[in-house]
C-alpha cells in the first residue's frame, strides 16, 4: 500500500506483480469524472491521514491474499489536488487464475473505499464545493 | 475523574472545529464518550456509526477505552477511491 502525491504510472506498477506462476492479472483504476449526483465537478482535493490510510490498506491487501488464491497485489492511492482523468486509485493482482485475480482486486477497491482514512472534496463549476459521503453511508442511511 | 485528552480533526470534523487539534479535559471512558462530548467542536452532522475513530494512531472500536494522555483522532466518514 502506498500513499503518493504524484501521478500515478499502472505499467510501472504492472511490472511488479510479474510472477512466473502468474495467469493474468487484474487491475482496477479509480479516476476522476466530471460530475457527481447532478453536480459538475471540476477537480477533486483528496485528504489522507498517510500513516493509519498505509497501515490499514496494507490489512486490507493481506486479508485478500488470505481469502484468495493470488500471488501479489498491491495498492496505490493518490492524495492532494487532482483533476478530471486522473489517476486517484490503483489496485493490481496477480493470479495462477482469473476469477481469484477478480475477485481479489474487487474485494480490495471495495475496502480501501469504506476503511482507509481518505476523503474527498469535490469543487463545482458554480464555485461551490463539498464533502463527499462514504458509499456505505449513503446506501444504508 | 477528568482525562486530559489531545483530540484530532479530519476533513470536514477539522474545517467545523476551525482547528487540527485541541487538548481537551473530559470525563469520558470511551471512543464514543470523546466522539459525544466534543458534538459542539466537530458539529455532530453525522452519526458516529458512519464514523471512524483511532485511539494513539490505531484505529479503534467505539466503545475502546480512552486513558489520560491518549491522543484521539476523530474521522467523519471516509471516502477514498
Amino acid at each position: 500500500m502506498r500513499m503518493v502525491t504524484t501521478a500515478i504510472d499502472p505499467a510501472a506498477l504492472r511490472e511488479e506483480l510479474a510472477d512466473p506462476a502468474a495467469g493474468g492479472y487484474a487491475a482496477f483504476e479509480g479516476w476522476i469524472r466530471n460530475h457527481n449526483e447532478g453536480h459538475d465537478v471540476l477537480r477533486l482535493e483528496y485528504e489522507a491521514y498517510e500513516p493509519l490510510a498505509v497501515s490499514e490498506g496494507e490489512r486490507v491487501i493481506r486479508e485478500a491474499l488470505e481469502r484468495f488464491d493470488v500471488l501479489r497485489a498491491s495498492c496505490v492511492h493518490r492524495h492532494g489536488l487532482l483533476e478530471i482523468g486522473d489517476c486517484a486509485v490503483w489496485v493490481g493482482v496477480s493470479a495462477a487464475h482469473r476469477d481469484a485475480a477478480f475477485l481479489a482486486c474487487r474485494y480490495i477497491i471495495d475496502e480501501v473505499k469504506i476503511r482507509l482514512p481518505i476523503w474527498k472534496k469535490e469543487h463545482y463549476a458554480d464555485g461551490n464545493s463539498g464533502w463527499v459521503n462514504c458509499e456505505r453511508c449513503a446506501a444504508h442511511g | 475523574m477528568n482525562k486530559t485528552l489531545t483530540v484530532r480533526y479530519f476533513a470536514m470534523f477539522r474545517e467545523q472545529a476551525g482547528c487540527e487539534q485541541e487538548t481537551v479535559e473530559l470525563a469520558a471512558e470511551t471512543a464514543a464518550d470523546v466522539f459525544r462530548a466534543l458534538g459542539h467542536r466537530h458539529g455532530a452532522a453525522e452519526p458516529l456509526a458512519h464514523c471512524k475513530v483511532a485511539i494513539n494512531d490505531r484505529m479503534a472500536a467505539w466503545d475502546a477505552p480512552v486513558a489520560d494522555g491518549d491522543t484521539v483522532l476523530l474521522f467523519p466518514p471516509v471516502a477514498g477511491g
